[in-house]
């Protein structure tokens, strides 16, 4: 057992504080030790972005981020989008397409598409399918997410 | 009152609301199989073959038990000898006994106080292997000479002389073939490969299992059916079915991959040598892809014969497939469904279960069904390019519809194969015009589905909402679909209903979501309790007016007395005779159970357009088009979702996803960087058109429409991709390599 690491971070907003073994990936930091389980593994290998946040506003997968590195830093999940009751549109349209059947990737791909419409609040369809290929979906084929997105990215444009 | 027969008029069904689980799951708060944690609780980890196939000498787990932490390991000494069958099966393929059978065989695990002293206890068990010859492939398995995997094996089916790793036979017709191919204008032949695929959830395995030295005790686990989990894990473990109550989590995909069992039994074995102690198991990716059930990979010769004027006049099949180290690959099915499609006299299938040193292999949507039809549907597009006739037209010509007797036995009743076509025919798609190395690609297919063991149960609430509890986990929006068959018998909101996927200790046997059942099943069983609460509330009325509760009606969640003979009085509402149900009878539920037999299959029609890279060999899919007969769509947003997702699948079959094994038998992609399944980049807007030809056997005409639209994927895209190159490739997947090599005119 290596001894173990003291990391002050902060997670949508909140100050929190861990104990950590520096072999420990931020996902396995976020679950075990803060009980943030909306962030979820699916591969541990970066591969699926079932586990993606955002450290410092840049997406990343948490399963390729040691706990350690979350020192200092802000992490982002998706229990951090919805503004008290108020869903973030991304939510809400989600829900509204039928874009979800398990429901495993969800988390992962919102705090995704959440990210690119933050840097490109019109994206194209080709555009968005390229940012989300990182993020696996085995139900749906991917179809109504991309609609929710879409559907969602011009909501906010008009609101804005 | 009675609302026996079929509904053609709805208020709810076929409407979209918001599926109820939904804001748990967009917000992170839905509890998925790893996602719960209890005080004390250990963590477990599992000892996996790095070999194919070895002897196991010695397990010493002396290093790993001196751990501070290490609270349990076990053996396969752990677990009860003398099972037989199936459960022998399940126990050997939980936990290896004198060998390991494939690479990733469990072998030992260990229960620690930590995820990482787990891990790290598991790596400190030493095992001594002796390497056995091993084989992987399932047409060099079935070679003299080949190892064998274990004798014995066979069933009585097995003519004699064949290798001791065939393990099943299936051989059935009717007809006269001779004569049938003697009608031909034309006869060909092909033999063809699909690869093992796998059904690629995203949620790993996981559980949490609580027994103590009594044999009794939870488990927590994300499954496709808990009854088969509550089953399977106490035979292995010997102890009476009822010990475990057994919860299931949200699950996180399945597609039948979750419908058996891997490290559960094992949580609870550790649970019990820790004294108690609940122990979690989570797999990795790794352990995913290597030691749970991928589907059977496949080698097929299909041979058919149709007349100038496109009339099949026989079909002749042989299937070998190879489903692991155990007997069980889908064959029979495989046999069954070949040629199910169409109407054709002389037909005649025979099918090989081959043992291999590979994973035991699970269900994966419609199993066995995907491997045919990529061989049967490319000979027919083959011979309608020959002749110089539509595919569409063709297969209209040779359709199965009611009155057919299918190629498997029995006659059809109400199907819509010939509306998916008709409705391929006439969509947009089926017209577009092509460019330079493009190409469209046609191909049907069948599941039959299935009813099963079916328990549910709805009660009233006090204030007239109701609760509905059925014992199919929610695995792509059924949740709605009940809630919204709820609303249509009862004749109230969609929001007045709230579902819930009981534990085993709420119901009786439910057999899992899996056969594309839970919304016939479940939602005829939920139909039926309903209707037995309205005749409660009916009588409660009756009795209130003083009248004979045949006088009653019930209408828009009100009863009401059913005409001026019967009486005048206001309606009462669900909600008044729920107010004051606790004196005039006490609580109001009602319960149905099952195996309901009135189960219909779903045809579907795929049109796929395409563009191969001429330098690469790589496909991309432009248009995908998928037409099937849902009977009644209950929640058509969620059918559409079963449409979309299950040609995704076989897209992926089709163009990149298998299994590699290397020379030395061991998996050379377990990871999905790897084992490569459709992106969002790799794929269009996939369009659907729901077709419904009721099902007469559902209250509502609904047919299961899961596991179909895996199935005419991996021909349509084979077609199109012929249409494209000119070249007919017979081995899946359709990688840019061999794509290539097909274009330039090499072997592939």
């Amino acid at each position: 057992m290596s001894k173990r690491i003291h990391v002050s971070t902060k997670v949508n907003g909140d100050e929190a504080d861990f104990l950590c073994d520096p072999r420990e990936t931020l996902l396995d930091c976020l679950r075990d030790h803060l009980g943030v389980m909306g962030v979820k593994e699916g591969c541990g290998t970066g591969d699926c972005g079932a586990c993606s946040v955002t450290m410092d506003g840049r997406l990343v997968c948490s399963c390729l981020v040691l706990g350690v590195e979350a020192e200092g830093k802000e992490i982002g999940t998706v229990e951090g989008m919805a503004d008290g009751e108020v869903l973030h549109p991304l939510q809400r349209k989600f829900i509204e397409h039928a874009a979800l059947q398990c429901g495993i990737c969800t988390p992962g791909i919102l705090v995704a598409a959440k990210n690119l419409l933050e840097r490109n609040p019109d994206p194209t369809e080709t555009e968005l399918r390229y940012w989300l290929a990182g993020n696996l979906c085995r139900c749906t084929g991917y179809d109504k997410i991309i609609r929710a997105v879409m559907d969602a990215a011009a909501e906010m444009r008009e609101a804005s | 009152m009675a609302l026996d027969g079929q509904k053609t008029a709805y208020k709810y069904i076929g409407t979209t609301p918001n599926r109820p689980d939904g804001l748990d799951k967009v917000t992170g708060r839905a509890r998925y199989g790893a996602d719960i944690s209890v005080p004390g609780m250990l963590h477990g980890a599992v000892v996996r073959s790095p070999h194919a196939h070895a002897k196991i000498v010695k397990i010493d787990a002396t290093k790993a038990l001196a751990m501070e932490g290490v609270k349990a390991v076990i053996t396969r000494a752990d677990f009860p000898e003398g099972l037989e069958g199936e459960d022998w099966d399940l126990q050997e393929n939980c936990m290896a006994g004198e060998k390991a059978l494939y690479d990733g065989h469990a072998v030992a695990a260990v229960a620690a106080t930590t995820p990482l002293l787990a891990r790290d206890a598991a790596k400190a068990i030493e095992v001594t292997y002796e390497i056995l010859p091993h084989v992987t492939d399932v047409d060099e398995a079935m070679k003299e000479g080949a190892p064998v995997i274990r004798e014995g094996a066979a069933d009585f089916s097995v003519p004699e002389g064949m290798h001791p790793n065939v393990v099943r036979y299936f051989d059935s017709g009717r007809g006269d073939l001779d004569k049938g191919f003697a009608e031909a204008d034309l006869i060909i032949e092909r033999s063809f490969t699909t690869e093992a695929a796998h059904q690629g959830y995203i949620e790993p395995h996981a559980c949490l299992g609580q027994m103590g030295a009594d044999g009794r005790g939870e488990l927590w686990v994300c499954t496709q059916g808990h009854w088969f989990m509550r089953r399977m894990s106490t035979a292995v473990l010997g102890i009476e079915t009822t010990n475990i109550r057994v919860t299931p989590s949200e699950i996180g995909g399945g597609f039948g991959g979750k419908t058996t069992i891997f490290i559960e039994p094992l949580s609870l074995a550790l649970s019990r040598k820790a004294g108690g102690k609940p122990v979690k198991m989570v797999m990795s990716r790794n352990e995913v892809l290597r030691a749970t059930g991928p589907t059977a990979s496949a080698s097929m010769d299909v041979k058919m014969g149709m007349t100038k004027d496109g009339r099949i006049t026989a079909a002749h099949g042989t299937f070998r497939m190879q489903g692991g180290a155990f007997a069980g690959a889908p064959v029979d099915v495989t046999t069954m469904l070949a040629f199910a499609n169409y109407d054709i006299e002389h037909v005649h299938h025979i099918g090989y279960d081959v043992i291999t040193n590979r994973p035991r292999q699970a269900a994966y949507r419609a199993p066995g069904a995907p491997m045919a039809a990529f061989a049967t549907e490319s000979v027919i597009d083959e011979l309608c390019r020959e002749l110089g006739l539509d595919p569409i037209d063709t297969r209209l010509k040779n359709a199965a519809k009611e009155g057919t007797r299918a190629t498997f036995g029995p006659k059809y009743g109400p199907i819509g194969f010939v509306e998916t076509l008709e409705a391929a025919k006439a969509h947009p798609n089926y017209s577009e015009p092509l460019g330079p190395n493009q190409g469209r690609g046609v191909a049907s297919g069948y599941w039959m589905n299935w009813g099963g063991e079916t328990s549910a149960s709805v009660a009233i609430s006090e204030d007239g909402s109701v609760t509905v509890s059925v014992g199919t986990p929610d695995i792509g929006g059924s949740r709605a679909s009940m809630a919204l068959m709820a609303a249509e018998a009862f004749g109230i909101p969609y929001e007045n209903v709230r579902v819930n996927i009981s534990d085993t200790g709420a119901l009786g046997v439910n057999e899992p979501t899996h056969g594309s059942r839970a919304t016939y099943a479940s939602g005829l069983a939920t139909i039926r309790a309903a209707e037995e609460c309205i005749g409660k509330m009916c009588k409660r009325a009756a009795d209130k007016w003083g009248i004979d509760p045949e006088a009653v009606v019930w209408e828009d969640g009100c009863a009401k007395p059913s005409g001026p003979n019967a009486g005048e009085f206001p309606p009462m509402t669900i909600a008044e005779i729920a107010g004051e149900m606790g004196g005039t009878g006490g609580p109001i539920s009602g319960h149905y159970e099952d195996s309901p037999a009135g189960f219909s299959g779903s045809f579907g029609t795929h049109v796929v357009d395409v563009e191969v890279d001429p330098e690469t060999g790589r496909t991309t899919i432009l248009r995908y088009l998928v037409v099937q007969d849902a009977g009644k769509a209950i929640h058509p947003a969620y059918v559409e979702g079963q449409f979309q997702g299950g040609a995704a699948q076989g897209i992926g079959w089709a163009l990149n996803e298998e299994y590699v094994y290397g020379p030395d038998g061991r998996l050379q992609n377990p990871v999905f960087l790897d084992y490569r399944v459709p992106v969002a980049s790799d794929l269009p807007m996939i369009d659907t058109v729901i077709v419904e030809v009721p099902n007469p056997g559902h209250p509502y005409g609904v047919r299961g429409v899961g596991e179909t639209g895996i199935t005419p994927p991996l021909p349509a895209v084979a077609n199109a991709v012929r249409d494209a190159t000119g070249k007919r490739i017979c081995k899946l997947p359709l990688r840019p390599s061999r794509v290539l090599a097909a274009i330039q005119g090499k072997e592939v």
